[in-house]
C-alpha cells in the first residue's frame, strides 16, 4: 500500500498566535512551528497501516522553508520519504489554492490512500481533505476514528456527534482522521538518526504544473480586511447567593445559550 | 561539546515525552511513594532513552556520550521532581555500565538487553547497613559452591529496590580484604533467598522507591559475575564515574530550571506596589546563583566531551558531583526563601525541590568522599 500523509506546520498550539501588520497573514516568526497535532495522528495511522501490511509512506507538506522541519518529523516518526512544496508565490494561499496545489502534486503518483488530520490548529476549517478528494475525483472518507483496508476496499468509522457511522469506499481515497483513532508515537533516537538519510523532494508551484496566478494572497477567495488583538480577559460575573443563586446561575447560562 | 540539529531534535522529543508521560503523574507518584517503572520504562525505551551509548545488539542505541548528556540535562530540567529522573538514571547509567563494559555476551543478552528494552527494571547495590562511603568495608559475601555463588548479606538505600528484576550486586568473593577480592554479580530478584527487607521512607525523592535488600543463601551461577572475579571494586569505581557525571548533568539543569521558575514567580507576585522581582536585592542574588549554575553547566559539558573522547574523567566527575551537591542546596534555599510561605507549602514545587536536592550531596558518593578523592588526586593525604 502506498500512502501519502499530508502534514502542516502550525504555530505551537499553546503559543499566542498573531497576524502580521504588513499583509494580515499568519506571523510565523512569533511562535515556534510544530507539526499540526492532528497530523501526528494521520502519520501514526499511515505507519500502522503499512507496518501491518507493508507499503510505503510519503509525507507531504506545503509551506515555507521552515516547514521542512515538519516533513522531517514525519520521517523521524517512520515515514519513508517526503515532499516539500515550497514557493514564494504560495504565501497567503487559502484552502482552495492549497487543495489545488496538493491535488496536483498527489495526482498520478499511485497513492492508495491520502491521509490528513481532520483540521489544523491555526486555520481550523476542516475543508482541505474534502477539497483534495473532490479535485482528485476520489471518495472522501473524513473524520475517521477507525480505518481498515482490505484489498481495494476501505472501511472507516466516521466520528459523529452521537457516535459513529460505518462508511465503505473503494481505494484510492482521501481519509481525514480524528484524535480518537490512535496514540501517535514519539520520534525515537534511531528514528531521528534514520531520518537524516531519508530523501525530501522539493517541489515548486511550476513543478506541480500550477499557474502562480492561481495561488497566493492575491488569488485568495477570502481576505482579511482588519483584525484586532484578543481583548484582555474581563472579570467574570459574580452571583451573590441570597437564596436565589441557583436560579440566577441558570438564567445566566440560559442567556449565554449554554442551556 | 557541540550540539547538532539531531541533538536538539532528541532534546525536544525527551521534553515532550516528560511533559506528557511523566509530569502529569508526578504528584500521584510522590504520594504513592513509588512510580510504576514497569509501565514507564518500556515507553522510555521506545524513544531510545536507555542504553544510548550501548551496542545495538544489547538493546542500545549506538550513540555517543553527547546524547546521554542531552537526555540527562533534559530529565533534570523538565521533570517536576528528582525521584523519577534518579530512578531512570539508575537503569540507564548507574546499574548497567559495568555490565555493558565487562559482562559476557550471554549475560548481556539475558539482562542488559531486556533492561534497555524497558522490560526489566534493575538496581545497583553497594551500600550496606554498616558500610556506605567506605565501600571497602562491605560485608556481603558470595561463597563459591561448585558452579554457583551462595550469597549472604544486606544492602541499603537501593533505588528501584522494591520493583527491580535484577540487581547489580557488589559482594566479597574472597578474603583478601580492602579493595581486593570483590566481584560484581547479577542477582535476579526471583531467586530463592532474596527478599526486600523493607521499603525505606525518605525525606525526599518520594516518587522513587528505596529499599533494604536481604540475601539469605541466594544461589546464582558463577557465570553471573560481571567481568573478572575479584575486580568488582575497580569496575564499580568506573561505574561511579557514569553515575556522578549523569547526576551532575541532571542536577545542574534542575537548578537552572528552579531559578527560571522562581524568576517567573517573582515577576508576577506583587509586594509594596510592584513586582517582587523589581527588588534589586533579589535580582542580584538570583544573578549570582545563575552565574554559578552556568559555570557548572559549561563544566559538565566539557567533562562530557572529555568522557566521550575516552579520557579518564575521575577528576571532572568528582568536581562536578561535589559542586552540584553544594550549589543545588544553595539554590533550593534561595528558591524557598523567595517564594515565602508559598515555598514552604507542600502544595507548591519549591518544598519538594528543597527536599529532593538534599540527596545529591549524599548519594552516589558523599561530598566528603568527593573531597577525599580530589585530595588524593592532588597528591594530598594517603590512600
Amino acid at each position: 500500500m502506498k500512502i501519502a500523509v499530508c502534514v502542516k506546520q502550525v504555530p505551537d498550539t499553546w503559543a499566542e498566535k498573531k497576524l502580521t501588520d504588513a499583509d494580515r497573514t499568519l506571523d510565523r516568526e512569533s511562535a515556534d512551528g510544530v507539526m499540526n497535532e492532528l497530523d501526528e495522528y494521520a502519520v501514526e495511522e499511515a505507519l500502522l497501516l503499512t507496518e501491518a501490511s507493508g507499503g510505503e509512506v510519503v509525507a507531504v507538506s506545503m509551506g515555507p522553508d521552515k516547514a521542512e522541519e515538519t516533513v522531517r518529523k514525519a520521517l523521524q516518526m517512520g515515514a519513508d520519504s517526503g515532499i516539500h512544496i515550497v514557493d514564494d508565490s504560495l504565501h497567503g494561499s487559502d484552502a482552495i489554492a492549497t487543495s489545488l496545489v496538493l491535488s496536483k502534486v498527489l495526482a498520478d503518483k499511485g497513492f492508495d490512500l491520502i491521509i490528513f488530520g481532520s483540521e489544523s490548529t491555526d486555520a481550523r476549517m476542516s475543508v482541505v481533505p474534502a477539497m483534495v478528494a473532490e479535485r482528485l475525483g476520489v471518495p472522501q472518507m473524513t473524520f475517521a476514528n477507525k480505518v481498515e483496508v482490505a484489498g481495494e476496499t476501505l472501511k472507516i468509522q466516521r466520528q459523529t456527534e452521537y457516535g459513529y457511522d460505518e462508511v465503505e469506499s473503494s481505494t484510492p481515497a482521501v481519509v481525514s482522521v480524528v484524535e480518537k483513532i490512535n496514540e501517535p508515537r514519539y520520534p525515537s533516537f534511531k528514528g531521528i538518526m534514520a531520518a537524516k538519510k531519508k530523501p525530501i523532494e522539493t517541489v515548486t508551484v511550476a513543478d506541480a504544473g500550477v499557474d502562480a496566478g492561481q495561488v497566493g494572497l492575491a488569488a485568495a477567495w477570502s481576505q482579511v480586511d482588519q483584525f484586532s488583538e484578543r481583548p484582555p480577559k474581563a472579570a467574570g460575573v459574580k452571583i451573590e447567593d441570597d437564596g436565589s443563586g441557583g436560579v440566577k446561575i441558570a438564567e445566566y447560562l440560559s442567556e449565554q445559550k449554554f442551556i | 561539546m557541540e550540539f547538532t540539529a539531531e541533538h536538539e531534535q532528541f532534546r525536544k522529543v525527551v521534553r515532550s515525552f516528560i511533559e506528557t508521560e511523566i509530569n502529569p503523574y508526578v504528584d500521584q507518584w510522590e504520594e504513592d511513594r513509588i512510580f510504576p517503572a514497569h509501565e514507564l520504562f518500556p515507553k522510555l525505551a521506545a524513544i531510545g532513552a536507555f542504553g544510548l551509548e550501548y551496542d545495538e545488539e544489547y538493546g542500545g542505541q549506538g550513540a555517543d556520550h553527547s546524547y546521554t548528556l542531552v537526555f540527562a540535562e533534559e530529565l533534570g530540567y523538565t521533570t517536576h521532581c528528582a525521584g523519577v529522573p534518579m530512578a531512570i538514571a539508575v537503569q540507564a547509567n548507574m546499574a548497567t555500565p559495568s555490565l555493558h563494559r565487562f559482562g559476557s555476551h550471554d549475560l548481556k543478552m539475558k539482562y542488559l538487553k531486556p533492561a534497555m528494552e524497558g522490560e526489566m527494571v534493575c538496581s545497583v547495590a553497594i551500600s550496606e547497613p554498616d558500610a556506605g562511603s567506605d565501600v571497602a568495608g562491605i560485608r556481603t559475601r558470595a561463597v563459591r559452591d561448585g558452579d554457583d555463588w551462595v550469597i549472604n548479606g544486606r544492602k541499603m538505600w537501593i533505588t528501584n529496590g522494591t520493583q527491580a528484576d535484577w540487581i547489580c550486586l557488589l559482594a566479597r568473593t574472597s578474603d583478601e580484604g580492602g579493595f581486593q577480592g570483590m566481584s560484581q554479580i547479577i542477582v535476579p530478584t526471583d531467586t530463592p533467598g532474596f527478599s526486600v527487607g523493607r521499603k525505606i521512607e525518605k525525606m525526599g525523592n518520594h516518587s522513587s522507591d528505596t529499599a533494604e535488600l536481604v540475601f539469605e543463601d541466594v544461589r546464582v551461577p558463577v557465570t553471573n559475575t560481571i567481568g573478572e572475579i575479584g575486580t568488582g571494586f575497580q569496575q564499580q569505581m568506573m561505574q561511579f564515574q557514569d553515575e556522578r557525571l549523569v547526576g551532575s548533568y541532571m542536577a545542574a539543569m534542575g537548578a537552572r530550571r528552579a531559578l527560571e521558575r522562581t524568576i517567573e514567580y517573582l515577576r508576577m507576585r506583587e509586594a509594596f506596589g510592584k513586582p517582587l522581582l523589581a527588588n534589586q536585592y533579589l535580582q542580584y542574588n538570583l544573578a549570582e546563583l545563575i552565574a554559578e549554575v552556568d559555570m557548572l553547566i559549561v563544566y559538565n559539558r566539557e567533562a562530557a566531551r572529555r568522557f566521550a573522547n575516552g579520557e579518564n574523567v575521575t577528576r571532572e566527575a568528582t568536581i562536578a558531583k561535589l559542586k552540584v551537591g553544594k550549589l543545588a542546596r544553595q539554590v533550593a534555599d534561595a528558591v524557598v526563601q523567595y517564594h515565602g510561605g508559598m515555598g514552604y507549602a507542600e502544595e507548591n514545587w519549591p518544598a519538594r525541590y528543597l527536599r529532593d536536592v538534599r540527596l545529591i550531596a549524599i548519594g552516589g558518593g558523599a561530598d566528603e568522599v568527593m573531597l577525599r578523592i580530589l585530595s588524593l588526586l592532588e597528591g594530598m593525604g594517603k590512600k
